[in-house]
């Protein structure tokens, strides 16, 4: 199918491009950028004027409930809260039910999702048989059947020498470890230490359990040379190590959620367990830390941790409701928000969902991988050339978005069945920025609003 | 971000239901502590009743043990001539798998007037209030270590009734704050009340630094943080604290914290000595300080019987 988008503000972070121009689309590919195709037979044209034409986006923390939730169709209501969010591209931590840690449960995951034809998906296999910390996963042949990097999701490991071990197993292949730096024993808590939590009566997460947790990645990481992936970095102290330890070279990238980008633990109010997250919020020197150390490029990228918990879940009191917020949908409009607050151009703003973490997941480099051997990156660049990006002769997977339209969080309206979210309308009485008017994947029109 | 109403209050500001002394105007407490005084005298009556609540129905829910707090909400609802229902749910429906919501919206349709609750997580009474029907006004009596609102009141009431004005007081809360609603209820109605000087007052693991941040003065040396003190409350130290490396033994926890009559010395000569009960003697507080003339925790049992008529006929009195 040939599509042509035309008048839209189009905008490439990795290219640093921003113009009013026209895209024009050809099978899976973008064929022009800003010039004119001769007998270019439209088969769609979407009118953007007015709109953002910016990369699909890429969120590195999203969970889809599958293996587990089958029965329910969760993959297929979050794949489409996906595509109504406008990410085209996924990673999903293994801890599912049962956890992914053998290569028949991911092939049948990327089979199923693939079949949907709706948002690419990246799974991350399990570090440790049944993540518990104990056994290492076939991460050689997680990796054949197409785990993009390895994760313990938010399993700690609180035995320092297997966490050794498996990050000297991984670095063997070149693979990459998605953590979240939190001590096992320090990280029992259910909100961030603090005077909310003092207040509250709530059992508290420190700071220190980020710090130990980052100092005791970072030895590793340089006697190991392993490659490391930090999700989810919550605290001031942990932005400041992670500036540090960049600065000497470790081979790191970074992640912070929309959650802990722009709220605090005082969101909790009157224990609200819609505001019941891992990492917990923090206080306002942390939020502040979060959000200059993500536009300065010291955190790599904004992920939502999605996560749909269902109803039961939460209606329970504070520390015994499930953590986890859905958010795949909010992703854009809270970078939006961030980046107007922290008054970023476009550009910048829509890098740390889009060219940001692609580059990231594409720098997954293969060592010992023979021709024939798939390594990370080979997956992910597999028919996918140029995702999170918009270039000519790579795919066209595409975020059109209304930059003046605002919109109201309510669960009804969410596509996801995770209802639940500290944004809910009902909690901050503020709306949203910019709303996503449609979505391409592989050139495929997969998702539009009032267009 | 939040923008959310005191669950506590209505839209007139007048108390629904009563969750914490945190958020209470000083009125507010003054106006329950006022009601109080009127009740106390029903108990000195031939027949120890007033037909407030007459018709009325109060549900004790208790989904953590708990024989004094239930008994003297019991007796409190009795004077006010409500009907009481007892549940034990420790013992029954949750433990079959009932939600707590489910619980609450079953008790809700017998029609029930006031929960009292006690739980042992922080916040369950504000989930309940937040998901009852609009007629039913909740109590908590206890939730996790975040609240215990009616024995905050009594103690304010005990204070206020030994020692009468606020604004010239010093009042150490000694023991294990970390882990103790009544301490927070505590220091809430002290701040709020203009008490001149809150202490508080125990070994680091379970008075940390940061207790600072609720208004108060965190000692970690008994006779520093008790010397010229008008009334020193004493927390209850449970056995479980000897677990997870908080308090190496109660034997040393007593010699450092203890209220002994040697450690009361250091206070005024006239301070007061409350506990919340139940006491643990030769733990956190000698047998000679419980019985001797300083010692107000009896008078503290009574004035809680009061104290519950007031919030159960206040809150009663109002609608959501």
């Amino acid at each position: 199918m040939n599509i042509l988008i035309k008048n839209g503000r189009v905008i490439d972070p990795a290219a640093s491009l921003d113009k009013v121009c026209d895209v024009y689309i050809q099978g899976e590919k973008v064929i022009a950028i800003g010039s004119t195709v001769k007998d270019f037979k439209v088969d769609k044209l979407i009118e953007a004027k007015g709109f953002v034409v910016a990369p699909g986006l890429v969120d590195l923390m999203a969970r889809l409930k599958e293996p587990g939730y089958e029965h329910e169709g969760m993959l297929e209501s979050e794949l489409n809260a996906c595509i109504q969010g406008g990410v085209t591209s996924l990673v999903c931590p293994p801890d599912t039910d049962p956890v992914l840690d053998e290569p028949g449960l991911v092939d049948m995951l990327k089979f199923r999702a693939q079949k949907m034809n709706l948002s690419r998906v990246h799974p991350l296999g399990a570090l440790t048989k049944g993540l518990h910390g104990e056994a290492l996963t076939e991460m050689f042949e997680l990796t054949q059947s197409g785990c993009i990097g390895f994760a313990q999701a938010e399993v700690t490991i609180s035995n320092t020498q297997v966490l050794q071990r498996a990050l000297q197993y991984a670095a063997t292949y070149g693979y990459c470890v998605w953590l979240r730096p939190l001590d096992y024993y320090l990280g029992q808590g259910v909100a961030a230490s603090g005077p909310l939590a003092t207040r509250l009566g709530l059992s508290g997460v420190s700071v220190a359990a980020e710090t130990i947790a980052l100092n005791t990645i970072f030895a590793l990481m340089r006697s190991t040379g392993a490659k490391v992936h930090l999700c989810r970095i919550s605290s001031a102290a942990g932005v400041a190590l992670v500036a540090q330890a960049k600065a000497e070279g470790l081979p790191l990238s970074c992640d912070v959620s929309i959650n802990s980008l722009h709220l605090i633990d005082q969101d909790i109010g009157y224990f609200d367990s819609r505001a019941r997250l891992t990492p917990p919020l923090r206080q306002q020197a942390d939020r502040a830390a979060l959000r200059q150390g993500l536009a300065s490029g010291v955190i790599d990228a904004l992920v939502s941790d999605h996560n749909p918990v269902e109803g039961d879940l939460k209606a329970l009191p504070f520390a015994q409701a499930e953590p986890g917020a859905t958010g795949v949908e909010l992703l854009l409009s809270l970078a939006l928000k961030w980046g107007a607050e922290q008054k970023l151009s476009l550009i910048d703003t829509l890098r740390v969902v889009t060219s940001a973490p692609a580059k990231l997941l594409r720098s997954t480099p293969s060592l010992n991988a023979a021709p024939s051997v798939r390594a990370p990156a080979d997956i992910i660049e597999q028919g996918t050339v140029g995702f999170g990006e918009l270039k000519v002769g790579g795919v066209a997977d595409i975020c059109i978005f209304d930059p003046e339209s605002n919109w109201m969080v309510q669960p009804s309206q969410l596509r996801s069945q995770g209802k639940f979210t500290p944004f809910d309308f009902d909690l901050t009485g503020t709306a949203m920025p910019g709303q996503v008017k449609a979505t391409l994947v592989g050139g495929n029109l997969v998702y539009s609003k009032d267009l | 971000m939040q923008h959310k109403r005191n669950p506590q209050l209505n839209k007139n500001g007048e108390l629904i239901h009563l969750l914490s002394t945190e958020g209470l105007s000083k009125q507010l407490l003054t106006h329950i502590l006022d009601t109080a005084e009127n009740f106390v005298s029903v108990s000195d009556r031939e027949v120890k009743k007033v037909p407030l609540l007459r018709g009325k129905s109060v549900f004790n829910l208790f989904f953590e043990n708990s024989t004094r707090t239930r008994t003297t909400f019991e007796i409190a609802a009795k004077r006010l001539s409500a009907d009481v229902i007892n549940l034990d749910i420790a013992r029954s429906s949750t433990s079959k798998g009932e939600s707590l919501l489910d619980t609450i919206a079953n008790l809700s349709a017998m029609a029930a007037d006031i929960f009292v609750v006690r739980h042992s997580e922080s916040g369950a009474p504000y989930l309940i209030a937040q998901n009852t029907a609009p007629h039913v006004h909740v109590v908590n009596a206890g939730d996790g270590r975040h609240a215990h609102p009616t024995q905050g009141l009594l103690d304010m009431y005990t204070i206020r009734r030994y020692k009468g004005d606020f604004s010239n007081l010093c009042v150490a809360v000694v023991g294990d704050v970390l882990h103790s609603r009544v301490a927070r209820s505590d220091i809430h109605a002290l701040t709020t009340l203009g008490c001149a000087e809150v202490r508080v007052v125990g070994p680091k693991t379970l008075v940390p630094a940061d207790m600072a941040q609720m208004g108060v003065r965190v000692f970690n040396n008994f006779d520093e943080g008790i010397k010229d003190c008008d009334v020193v409350i004493m927390l209850r130290l449970q056995n479980e604290r000897m677990n997870g490396a908080l308090l190496p033994s109660s034997q040393e926890y007593f010699k450092g914290f203890g209220l002994t009559p040697q450690k009361l010395a250091l206070a005024k000569p006239d301070a007061i000595v409350m506990h919340p009960g139940p006491i643990n003697r030769g733990v956190e507080i000698d047998s000679a300080v419980v019985d001797g003339p300083q010692s107000v925790i009896l008078p503290q049992v009574t004035f809680g019987i009061a104290v519950r008529m007031a919030v159960m006929s206040i809150v009663a009195g109002n609608d959501a």
